[in-house]
């Protein structure tokens, strides 16, 4: 029964683990009051670039460093278009997933069904190896921590630096940030692009750690399901763990219903996550005054500087 | 040439920037000497919040120099402008909503610790007596405690030239006669204040110089002090205008608006509650609700013209009918007709066509819609109506109303509602941001229209529009009004004091 | 050096040339990444754009294709316009198919005529009711339209497969995933011998029309437009809010339904576990393409079947992966954006003479 809660636990947290990373990067691009909903584009982009320099290096850390940086080259497209061209964000971040949905599956074509040395675990001697807690807070894969981590540093920079105080204001109101002289599309610029690099993240996790292969679409909505979480979160960093682990908590009872043959048929468990999302959706936004307050005053609303 | 000439601090020779069809700034000279208080005078669209951002380094100009303490300059970017030691209060406050007092000075100034920083904004707000409170959230701040924060912000940054745009407008008499002090201490400092403005009697009593904007051009600079407000005008508008005269005796029939007890819940985060508002508005007289920005009157207007749905108690009944749950286009059917304070966005569309704004609001009355189809021919008929009878200036109309110079499309939406020959008008400041000329006209054609006998409610910010129009002025306060009163029994300071404080209404209003 | 300069009335030329620029554009781009996979980039840009055009039986298969594209493309660019983002015209697709084959699923004998229309009505229901999901949410709750209509998408395609690996599963199957093969008088009548070109086909090409007319004549049309462009104005005119969000996504909802179940009665004649190559995402190209006017989308519709047909040709002759269509249409999309930008900016060129950084 024990070993059954640790094994729920952990993955827990590796299902929760790619949503952290989508999740705060779009988080860091919203504050700064740019809305991207092209991060399943991003996180599939991500997916297959880490997936096929993995399996061409051989080396899946370098895979996942590629994943950062098509996530970023992604973003790239995105923050040309809407902070230079000044097109719609929505409309502009729709594309990026139609895009990044076609791109990927051009790029993976010929690496369906492969497979790759998974990113491994780490293992501390003689910490890893106590009993209960040993595998609990030591048996998990480095980027759980990390994510741990991403979420620590988005909430100090954001409460506590000067810069993560800029870039609010930038998402508070453009005008008055550029009254003042701080290069509103610069500083949005480098928030999508961050964005960008963390759903690329997101989407290498999944391709190297999570299952580790790539199939077509293999995010499954996970970026949209992100998106969703920072609202849910109200844009705050912390709350974004509660979201993802509660996602994270409904795969193990898509797992454990599926084990124990409660006869539920299989898609409907698999519906779960995505009505989960929408009943989510639909208990946060019911105070509409709290959204309005929490989301950044200029979110989705394009700038340009009179010179 | 036998005084002392003061150091100059800032000269400005042949500024000149354009905008797309417009040619905000032209060979524009000014000079600024250390310890004065100078004046950029002119009405809107002069060019003086252009010229000024130019010095700022918000925008850039076309051609020009501009000299620094006396040596050839560029300030490319608002950083630049407060390194040299400029500091600027702008008219639309460069505040941001979600943030703290303290952050919002934090912003502005280089990188400090914020222990530090509390302590110095104190020192500094108490040192001029501005009341502050460092970990107020902005939001939930008056317009005049928001300009302290930029006020307070500006003088921590020791600058040697301190430009104010406007600053007036959001402030009551009382707060206002609190700033000039600060300003004269200032200058008294031997810093120099550039205050922008188009109020007369302002410039008068607080300006050493002044320098006049008309139409992109400098067409004079004078002492303020040696000047009459008349004489200032001129020079300002640059043509006599025709003031339109009230008829002191006026002949009032049945009521054709009356709100009793009204209360209603802010629909907006930070919006204001209305309680307990008692008024009434009769055929041929205009009433004015006074008031400063933010103290409810968008509120008020949301509940008058049925866009924020029900008030929570209380009735209003326009012309003869309780109209607490009539729509819009129910209430304009009774004959009334709005016109909200926000002009393009709200009471026009800025990408459709004069013609399709036509149909906006004069659909129903005008029988424009045929079983839910839309008869243009006539409603471009009637948009040419209006261009005529208000003397519109546009390509015709089928051109955008973003086209459209704010005065222009401001005379075009008032006639599009005066001619459907309304009993009931309600309008929302309709002359702010306007020029004078259309100012004037757009006044003239209100008068002339409740002459006839059609019951008018203004709100509106501007004193002197209200003194100008009204018959009965009340002053609504943190959604709260004062009980209207005979306008020639009013005062402008009395209308002053009764904006700065809450009116809670113990009975109905007594016929005025 | 380049200046942007906001245009003061809008150019209706731009607006026209930037969906032709971004084809052009695309084509380029097209013609580099067939050289990047190692093809004549000639050859494969025939393939795609101009042999689908060439023989009667392609053209029939280029109508067919548009038919769904069309439809769907219709109904989202009355709610785009509008402002509300439905996104999940996939989902309702899937649910109008579903709603309406269920007629052909229970009665799998049936030789009544009038089992098709009532199909065709079933399916716009069934596209309606999946609609009426975010819709309500909106409304009522103020939820997000565009996560709760794609999240809806995902329970669709799951609602689907359950449907036909179990309860509709054809007894006579040898256990594959899918419904029985619609009886006779559940199907479109085709209407040439030899071409699949069908009833549906011409429905979807008529309603383009009817669209068009309603949008820029009627009231309705009128303040769809105000609606999407200034809320606050229309809000001030009177109309109602919660009614344009409704009939937005109601009438997304519906379009999408039809183009299901004709396509289910069409070229399928069964209900699969796949039903659409992704026709509910693509419509939102098209709809853009088509600058959300019903003549645009009955264009761009034909344009995007092109495509379509001609990624299947070169995935057959040329060996080029299927996905390639779904890149396109993303880079499609990307210029578009990237040439509105014309339509609301001039851009001029000037020299500076002082003032310069």
């Amino acid at each position: 029964m024990i070993d059954l809660i640790i094994a729920s636990v952990l993955t827990m947290l590796t299902a929760a683990t790619p949503l952290v990373f989508a999740a705060t990067g779009e988080l860091i691009c919203e504050k700064s009051g740019v809305l991207n909903l092209g991060v399943e584009g991003m996180m599939l982009v991500g997916a297959v670039f880490g997936f096929a320099v993995a399996s061409f290096t051989g080396s899946a850390l370098i895979g996942l460093l590629s994943a950062l940086l098509a996530g970023m080259l992604a973003a790239l497209i995105f923050a040309v278009l809407t902070l230079i061209f000044l097109s719609n964000q929505v409309a502009t971040g729709l594309a990026l997933t139609i895009f990044g949905t076609g791109l990927s599956a051009l790029v993976g074509f010929d690496y369906v069904g492969k497979t790759i040395d998974r990113l491994g675990q780490i293992y501390i001697p003689v910490l890893s190896d106590l009993p209960l807690l040993g595998k609990l807070l030591f048996g998990n894969d480095l980027l759980v921590y990390l994510g741990f981590v991403m979420l620590l540093l988005t909430d100090r920079f954001l409460k506590k630096t000067r810069w993560g105080m800029i870039l609010q204001a930038v998402g508070d109101s453009d005008v008055s940030a550029h009254a003042l002289g701080y290069p509103v599309v610069l500083i949005r610029f480098g928030a999508v692009l961050y964005g960008g690099m963390m759903a690329g993240l997101a989407g290498g996790y999944l391709s190297l750690v999570y299952t580790p292969l790539w199939a077509e679409q293999m995010t499954a909505g996970r970026g949209w399901i992100a998106l969703a979480l920072v609202v849910f979160a109200s844009w705050q960093p912390w709350r974004v763990l509660v979201g993802a682990i509660l996602f994270g908590g409904i795969t193990i009872v898509q797992l454990n219903a599926q084990a124990f043959g409660l006869g539920i048929p299989a898609s409907f468990l698999n519906m779960l996550p995505y009505l989960a999302t929408i009943v989510v959706l639909v208990l946060i936004s019911k105070d509409a005054t709290r959204i309005r307050l929490n989301a950044p005053a200029c979110l989705g609303k394009p700038f340009r500087a009179a010179r | 040439m036998d005084e002392v000439i003061p150091p100059q601090l800032l000269q400005l020779k042949g500024i000149t920037k354009e905008f797309p069809g417009c040619l905000a700034n032209d060979r524009i000279d000014l000079d600024i000497q250390e310890g004065e208080i100078h004046a950029l005078l002119g009405e809107n669209g002069a060019g003086k919040s252009t010229l000024v951002k130019i010095i700022y380094g918000v925008l850039r100009p076309d051609e020009g120099e501009l000299w620094w303490k006396g040596k050839l300059t560029q300030i490319p970017r608002p950083a630049n402008a407060r390194q040299l030691g400029i500091g600027m209060v702008f008219q639309h406050f460069s505040l941001f909503e979600a943030m703290t007092t303290l952050q919002n000075v934090a912003l502005a100034l280089p990188t400090i610790n914020l222990d530090d920083l509390r302590e110095k904004l104190e020192q500094t707000a108490e040192a001029y007596g501005l009341v502050l409170h460092p970990e107020h959230y902005v939001h939930d701040l008056s317009m005049g405690e928001r300009q302290r924060i930029e006020i307070v912000r500006c003088l921590l940054q020791n600058p040697k030239l301190f430009i104010l745009d406007e600053p007036t407008s959001v402030l009551t008499p009382q707060e206002t006669e609190i700033l000039f002090h600060t300003l004269r201490k200032i200058a008294s400092e031997g810093r120099a204040v550039l205050y922008i403005s188009h109020k007369l009697e302002e410039v008068r009593s607080l300006c050493d110089r002044a320098t006049i904007l008309r139409g992109g051009k400098k067409v004079d600079a004078c002492i303020p002090s040696e000047e009459s407000a008349h004489s200032l005008a001129e020079k300002m508008i640059g043509q006599k205008i025709e003031m339109v005269e009230k008829k002191s005796s006026i002949e009032k029939s049945g009521m054709q608006l009356e709100v009793e007890s009204l209360h209603a819940d802010p629909k907006q985060p930070h919006g204001v509650k209305l309680s307990d508002l008692h008024f009434h508005v009769s055929s041929g007289e205009v009433l004015g609700i006074a008031g400063i920005a933010g103290n409810g009157q968008g509120e008020l207007m949301g509940i008058l013209t049925g866009e924020t749905g029900s008030p929570a108690s209380g009735a209003i009944r326009m012309l003869s009918k309780e109209v607490n749950t009539l729509n819009p286009i129910q209430r304009r059917m009774l004959g009334a007709v709005f016109l909200p304070e926000e002009r393009l966005g709200h009471a026009a569309v800025a990408e459709m066509t004069l013609s399709e704004n036509t149909f906006l609001t004069s659909a129903d009355q005008m029988h424009f819609d045929k079983r839910g189809w839309i008869n243009w021919p006539a409603v471009a008929n009637f948009s040419n109506q209006i261009i005529d009878d208000f003397d519109v200036r546009t390509t015709g109309e089928e051109a955008l109303a973003s086209s459209l110079s704010g005065g222009n499309l401001q005379k075009f939406i008032v006639g599009r509602e005066i001619l459907q020959h309304p009993k009931l008008l309600i309008i929302s400041q309709p002359t702010w941001g306007v020029d004078a000329g259309a100012a004037a006209e757009i006044h003239r054609k209100i008068q002339v229209y409740a002459e006839s006998g059609a019951a008018v409610l203004l709100i509106s910010q501007d004193l002197d529009e209200i003194f100008l129009l009204s018959h009965r002025i009340a002053v609504i306060s943190q959604g709260t009004l004062s009980l209207a009163e005979a306008a020639h029994e009013m005062s402008v300071e009395q209308v002053g004091l009764l904006m700065g404080m809450r009116h809670d209404q113990k009975s109905g209003n007594a016929a005025a | 050096m380049l200046r942007l300069e906001p245009r003061v009335s809008h150019s209706s030329l731009a607006a026209w040339l930037s969906p032709l620029l971004a084809m052009l554009f695309t084509a380029l781009t097209g013609a580099l990444i067939f050289m990047a996979l190692g093809k004549s980039a000639g050859t494969t840009l025939y393939l795609y754009f101009i042999d689908p055009l060439t023989t009667s039986s392609s053209l029939s298969e280029v109508a067919v294709k548009a038919g769904p594209l069309i439809l769907i493309g219709i109904g989202l660019s009355i709610g785009f316009r509008a402002g509300v983002w439905n996104i999940g015209a996939e989902g309702q697709y899937i649910l109008g198919a579903l709603f309406g084959s269920s007629l052909a699923v229970y009665f799998h004998e049936s030789t009544n005529p009038w089992i098709l229309p009532a199909m065709l009505l079933l399916g716009i229901l069934g596209g309606m009711v999946w609609a009426a999901i975010p819709a309500l949410l909106k409304t009522r709750f103020n939820s997000n339209e565009i996560l709760v209509s794609l999240m809806l998408v995902y329970v669709a395609e799951l609602l689907l497969i359950h449907l036909v690996q179990g309860p509709w599963r054809n007894p006579q199957g040898w256990g594959f995933p899918g419904t029985r093969m619609f009886p006779d008088a559940a199907l479109m009548p085709m209407l040439f011998r030899g071409y699949r070109f069908h009833l549906g086909s011409v429905i979807a090409f008529l309603i383009p029309i009817l669209a068009w007319i309603i949008l820029s004549r009627s009231r309705f049309g009128y303040s769809i437009r105000v609606f999407g462009s200034a809320p606050l104005a229309a809000r001030y005119s009177g109309i109602n809010p919660k009614k344009m969000i409704w009939i937005s996504l109601l009438a997304g909802g519906g379009f999408a339904g039809l183009a299901g179940i004709i396509e289910a009665t069409s070229t399928i004649g069964q209900l699969m576990p796949k039903i659409s190559p992704g026709y509910g995402f693509t419509a939102i190209i098209v709809a853009f393409l088509g600058r959300l006017d019903p003549r645009g989308v009955l264009l761009a519709g034909m344009i995007i079947a092109v495509t379509y047909i001609g990624g299947e040709n070169a995935h057959v002759s040329a060996g080029l992966p299927k996905a390639v269509t779904g890149l396109f249409q993303g880079i499609i999309l990307f210029y578009l954006l990237a040439f509105d930008l014309l339509t609301h900016y001039r851009v001029r060129f000037i020299s500076r003479t002082a003032g310069a950084s």
